[in-house]
């Protein structure tokens, strides 16, 4: 029997059982489904395993003794959980101060960054007026720029008129970097807020400011915190810039990048476990618009 | 609201944007030309760069930032077309959670990455621990001695922590395609790789553009992975602009080498906008 007479022969089978369940379908067809699902499940496992078994592993490096860090050959299991790696980092000289200070830059990045990108992207949202197309352009090809030529230049600047070394000065090209994506990102939020709410608001004698806080800000609000945990996390993960502008007051990941070379091996997982730790829980928080986030166009 | 005051209003809005940008985005970049074009005295000069393609690591950090990015991108996009094909496929169950764990490196830092791939690799580390039990033992794999290795080591952890983010900007792409298109190619008989290579694969263009353009200017601008798990044995275009500013305190070459990567970044953005042609209709707004 041809291809195409196959083809046939199942499609006319099918009209016939289609009042009955799907068991009723041929063998081969259940087969072939069958081996189908199992690729499917078999790809989507491999690449979920490839994703955590690294987590898994520094997470045990992390919360073992020292001395069963530098056991050999490590355990896949480990044979005692233990604080001991984790204290002695955040006991190490200067990791608490540096903590305090990547905190703090995040969050000053956080509030200048939605300061001034919501609106931004309000207006993108909201308006349409002449130059809006050449501000998006600037928006969309500035958030892919490199870091690095910022902070050469800056790290000039900064010294000269004596802000080096300080938590503005990190927190400043922080919010540089995530500017752009805030404003596209709390673009897409307002665009989400239905406009009619807001006019039927300013109708019925609403100020644009109180039809703002009263209508739009409420039911923008998850997607705003949404942005604000991606700003943050474009911060706490910065490193380059980080490095060329602090000396003394460095944040976390200045701190562990220019001790690297010179620290013990717990010290090293430990910090790896503790910079990539916050992420998790970041992207947890945000799961649900992830695509929105990390896919804005 | 759309009236006399309105006509104002979206400009007032972008402004403290525009301005913030300006200043640490604009005039930085400008900066940055200025400083490595300038001579150690002052005034024009060619003397920072002709330094930075004197210097004995500049033709290493050049190859080494070009071949990472020549490996790791292709490897990346498969492993995130296959993550968002499957994650997008109707007969997966649990597809929100499926979609998390793969998005799990999305946050991770380059340098919360390079200390997990250290820990695999280091002398003491997963991979011998793994290897011992089957009687290998003791390789030296992060050995400055072994560039290959380390290229390798340097791919495997780009590869885990920066998929996600093409993953994330594929399956943005394919939810936007309707779904009769690929059950009329069904219909028509096509079977999977023919509805994947003649269906998918073209009305994907925009998001493939985007994430390459994104995901290389990226790459350019590979660091701290570098560092913690090549250390000195391997060096790219960043930390040589790291280790002449910190190092030897010779910003005007640190510069050179930062406009270095701004005019490549530009080069290959421009590149992949010209080879990967999107209709005009397919145009994001």
């Amino acid at each position: 029997m041809s291809r195409t007479a196959e083809r046939t022969a199942t499609g006319e089978e099918q009209r016939r059982d289609a009042g009955e369940s799907e068991r009723q379908e041929r063998p081969g067809q259940r087969r072939r489904r069958r081996r189908r699902s199992l690729i499917l499940y078999g790809t989507a496992t491999l690449l979920a395993l490839w994703v955590l078994i690294p987590v898994y592993l520094i997470t045990i490096f992390a919360f073992t003794t020292r001395n069963e860090v530098y056991e050999y050959p490590h355990a896949f299991f480990p044979k005692n959980l233990s604080l001991d790696t984790m204290t002695f980092f955040t006991t190490f000289a200067g990791v608490l101060p540096a903590l305090g200070r990547s905190v703090a830059v995040a969050f000053l990045t956080l509030v200048v960054t939605l300061a001034i990108g919501a609106p931004a992207g309000y207006a993108l949202a909201r308006f349409i007026f002449p130059g809006r197309n050449v501000y998006r352009l600037v928006v969309l090809s500035t958030r892919a720029f490199p870091i690095v030529i910022l902070s050469i230049p800056l790290a000039v600047t900064f010294l000269s008129i004596g802000l080096n070394d300080t938590i503005w000065a990190v927190a400043s090209v922080h919010t540089a970097l995530a500017l752009p994506f805030a404003v596209l990102i709390t673009s897409s939020v307002f665009v989400g807020v239905p406009g009619e709410l807001e006019e039927a608001a300013l109708v019925y004698g609403c100020t644009p400011f109180q039809a703002f806080r009263k209508i739009v800000l409420p039911m923008a609000l998850p997607g705003l915190a949404a942005a604000a945990v991606f700003t943050f996390v474009v911060s706490w993960n910065e490193v380059f810039a980080a490095t060329i502008l602090t000396v003394q007051s460095p944040t976390l990941p200045a701190l562990v990048l220019s001790n690297l070379t010179a620290s013990p091996l717990p010290f090293r997982f430990a910090a790896g476990w503790f910079l990539l730790a916050p992420s998790l829980v970041f992207i947890f928080f945000v799961r649900k618009r992830l695509l929105g986030l990390w896919g804005a166009q | 609201m759309r009236g006399a005051r309105s006509k104002w209003a979206p400009y007032a809005l972008l402004v403290p944007s525009l301005l913030w940008l300006l200043l640490f985005f604009a005039y930085p970049m400008v900066q940055a030309f200025q400083l490595a074009f300038q001579g150690f005295g002052g005034g024009w000069s060619l003397e920072p760069v002709r330094t930075m393609l004197s210097d004995a690591l500049f033709v290493e950090a050049l190859l080494t930032t070009l071949g990472l990015l020549a490996l790791i991108i292709p490897l990346q996009f498969v492993l995130a077309m296959a993550m968002a094909m499957v994650v997008n496929d109707k007969a997966l169950r649990g597809r929100t959670i499926w979609l998390y764990i793969y998005a799990l490196p999305l946050a991770i830092s380059e340098l919360a990455a390079g200390l997990v791939w250290f820990s695999i690799f280091t002398d003491n580390g997963w991979l011998n621990s793994f290897l011992n039990a089957f009687g290998v033992d003791g390789v030296v794999w992060l050995d400055y001695e072994k560039p290959f290795v380390l290229v390798l080591a340097l791919v495997l952890a780009e590869a885990w922590r920066a998929t996600a983010i093409i993953m994330v900007i594929l399956v943005a792409g394919l939810q936007s395609i309707p779904d009769d298109l690929i059950e009329a190619a069904d219909v028509y008989g096509a079977g999977w790789w023919q509805r994947f290579r003649h269906v998918t694969l073209p009305l994907l263009r925009p998001s493939i553009r985007v994430a390459l353009i994104l995901r290389t200017v990226l790459a350019f601008q590979v660091f701290a992975i570098v560092i913690t798990l090549a250390g000195r044995g391997l060096t790219v275009l960043s930390a040589e602009s790291y280790r002449w500013y910190a190092v030897y305190q010779e910003e005007n070459v640190a510069a050179a080498y930062a406009a270095l990567i701004l005019v490549l970044s530009l080069v290959a953005a421009g590149f992949f906008f010209a080879i990967v042609p999107v209709k005009e209709e397919q145009q994001p707004q």
